[in-house]
């Protein structure tokens, strides 16, 4: 292994301006979208006093179990001990973070009154998850912005492991606590249940992975750098085993609730009559979320290309969009068990399937943040030496044999 | 000087008002002496709750609904929102049992819990339950985040979808923030009964009772202890401060 040359992209191509451009537009559409609900009330979006919570937490919940799964690379590296990771840790951390803010962002802009977030960040209910989660996202920022500076100063690169360390527990608390927001609603059939803190946990890795290789394949190839095979197989395996864990945390959840009688209505929703929720759940979280990428990554005529590894990666993104979507519209579409063996109607939507369509403007906001994200890191490249001049397999792959 | 003239005036003022009180309405209490003074806080050594004889509660008629929306100033202020978006404090509710099809017509609204779920998962405290058991919103400091309605087991919580104009002094309400049934609290404070228990007395239904749980003595409690009273969704341990007979 050579010594990594840590350097910012140029970003002068007409490239690099378009894809700000473009990002640009999306994260001012996102802005506008935000504004456009908070001025008229959320009466402009899909969701109702039925379904509460619609395509921006779809989105923010997202993008913040993917930041969590962004920090897997650095994680490894300095966790694990792994050098081959090293190089790619900074680029890792910063995803992770730019990631966190672009899902924070949508859920802060969905609020009922968004600019009394300073009371959110002063007054906290310590019994309440989403109070808890206030202070691991801030943690989060300041633990790894922290593990980032020790890794780039190298004054301090001798504790970076340390902070690794803080990060990589940090990270497994803070998804547990996304995963909680679910796990802890006694009052729905959908959730209320520990298995969510554990799968949030491995749909992050899986989702941030996929969403590092992009970034990574994406930022190596269009500045014209060289990133080694050894790399991105490493990873693209890394990914394989992720996406064969969250299919078991989805079977394991499932099969579990079938067994209940007490669930056998909420399964047959989300499995079978769902309509929407059902598609979702077997061609998105299944098909596309799980054993396609699955076979693109393993079976040989694919595993070696990288456009097929980032179809691969493109399409855990999908499935994992589709998963949280049935997840968190699905759990609410199903009504309330108020009244077992009992038909429920009312004025108010009881007992029936609750509608839920997203207008354009809560889609905009949701995918807002996520270009708000990209656009984070297309800069933070540019203004910052994070990326390795050269990830060929002499450089990075400690295993590496020269030719001859 | 002044201040003795002050007193003076006051005290004139004090007897002038009890010489008139006396006078008007000899034997009547101009004022209700067990009313809680506005700066007395809450005790817990009251439990408002409620009981609901669903027997007793007519199919078809909506007074407590209708008295609730007169009362708190909602059901038409919300033009712009859907029905699934408009805010409801209290509905009727219809069930029909599966295997007999029997059927039964009950109201439904928060049902005070005594540990609420909406106010454990709360970041900020803006959903708080008083120590007399009322379980209300803070809308100073509710900051929309609506999970307080994700974790209601009764689906009692409304979110404004929009700009509201013309609301009760009593009974704020505003875009962007979550509200649900006080239990009348602005009249519980003047020892007063809330608007639908009122209405369903009014209309001869009596299916509606509303006391302190706490109090043996107090009719609802004699009337649970008589006849029994069950909880909706006992099995989350909630205790609820609505009870229901005839479940």
């Amino acid at each position: 292994m050579k010594a990594i040359r840590y350097l910012e992209i140029e970003g002068r191509s007409f490239g690099y301006f378009a894809l700000l451009g473009i990002l640009g537009l999306i994260v001012a559409a996102g802005g506008l979208a935000a504004l456009y609900m908070e001025h008229n009330g959320h009466f402009v979006t899909g969701m109702s006093n039925q379904v509460v919570w619609g395509m921006p937490h779809v989105f923010a919940v997202f993008l913040i179990v993917a930041a969590s799964g962004a920090l897997n690379v650095a994680s490894i590296s300095s966790v694990f001990s792994k050098k081959a990771y090293k190089p790619l840790a900074p680029l890792s951390a910063f995803l992770s973070l730019c990631l966190l803010l672009g899902g924070l962002t949508v859920l802060v802009l969905d609020l009922g009154q968004p600019d009394r977030l300073v009371v959110a960040m002063t007054i906290y209910n310590f019994k309440s998850i989403f109070a808890w989660n206030m202070i691991l996202y801030n943690g989060f920022f300041a633990i790894v912005a922290v593990y980032i500076w020790f890794m780039l100063e190298k004054r301090m690169n001798k504790y970076s492991k340390y902070a690794g360390f803080a990060a990589f527990f940090w990270r497994l608390i803070l998804t547990t606590g996304t995963g909680s927001i679910f796990g802890f609603l006694v009052a729905r059939q959908a959730y209320d249940a520990a298995i969510m803190a554990p799968m949030f946990i491995i749909m992050s890795f899986a989702y941030g992975l996929a969403i590092f290789i992009l970034v990574m394949m994406a930022a190596y190839s269009w500045s014209d750098r060289e990133l080694g095979d050894a790399t991105v197989r490493r990873l693209k395996n890394l990914l394989g085993v992720f996406i064969g864990a969250v299919l078991y945390f989805a079977v394991a959840f499932h099969l579990t609730n079938l067994y209940a009688t007490e669930h056998h209505g909420v399964e047959a929703f989300i499995l079978r009559d769902g309509g929407i929720y059902t598609k979702l759940f077997w061609y998105g979280t299944m098909l596309v979320g799980g054993f396609l990428p699955l076979f693109l990554l393993y079976f040989p005529a694919t595993a070696k290309s990288r456009s097929m590894i980032s179809a691969a990666c493109v399409m855990v993104i999908l499935g994992g969009l589709a998963t949280i979507y049935v997840i968190i519209i699905g759990g609410q579409a199903y009504p309330l068990e108020m009244f077992p063996g009992k038909i429920v109607e009312s004025s108010f939507f009881d007992g029936g399937i609750k509608a839920y369509t997203p207008t354009l403007a809560e889609t905009m906001l949701g995918i807002g943040g996520f270009a708000l994200s990209l656009i984070m890191v297309a800069l933070i490249v540019k203004i910052l030496r994070i990326l390795p001049e050269d990830l060929s397999d002499a450089t990075a792959d400690p295993h590496h044999k020269a030719a001859g | 000087m002044k201040q003795d003239t002050d007193m003076n005036r006051r005290r004139f003022l004090g007897q002038a008002a009890g010489v008139a009180g006396l006078t008007i309405a000899p034997g009547v209490m101009l004022y209700e002496v067990q009313a809680r003074p506005a700066e007395q806080a809450a005790t817990d050594k009251v439990r408002w709750g409620m009981l609901i004889d669903t027997t007793k509660c007519e199919s078809g008629c909506t007074d407590c609904v209708t008295a609730c929306k007169t009362e708190n100033g909602w059901g038409s202020t919300e033009s712009k929102s859907s029905p699934e978006q408009q805010a409801q404090w209290i509905r009727k509710v219809k069930l029909t049992d599966k295997q007999t099809g029997h059927v039964q017509s009950l109201p439904l609204m928060c049902q005070h819990c005594e540990t609420p779920p909406c106010v454990d998962v709360c970041p900020t405290g803006a959903s708080m339950k008083r120590a007399d058991g009322i379980v209300l919103v803070d809308k100073h400091i509710c900051i929309g985040c609506r999970y307080c309605m994700m974790a209601c087991p009764y689906k009692a919580r409304s979110f404004i979808h929009e700009p509201l104009m013309n609301q009760k002094p009593h009974a704020p309400r505003g875009i962007g923030t979550v509200e649900s049934c006080t239990m009348c609290v602005h009249r519980v404070d003047k020892d007063g009964t809330p608007a639908c228990v009122e209405s369903c007395n009014a209309k001869g239904h009596k299916a509606m009772y509303f006391g302190d749980l706490n109090n043996p003595q107090s009719e609802i409690s004699q009337h649970l202890k008589q006849y029994g009273g069950q909880q909706i969704r006992a099995d989350l341990g909630l205790n609820t401060g609505v009870r229901y007979q005839g479940l």
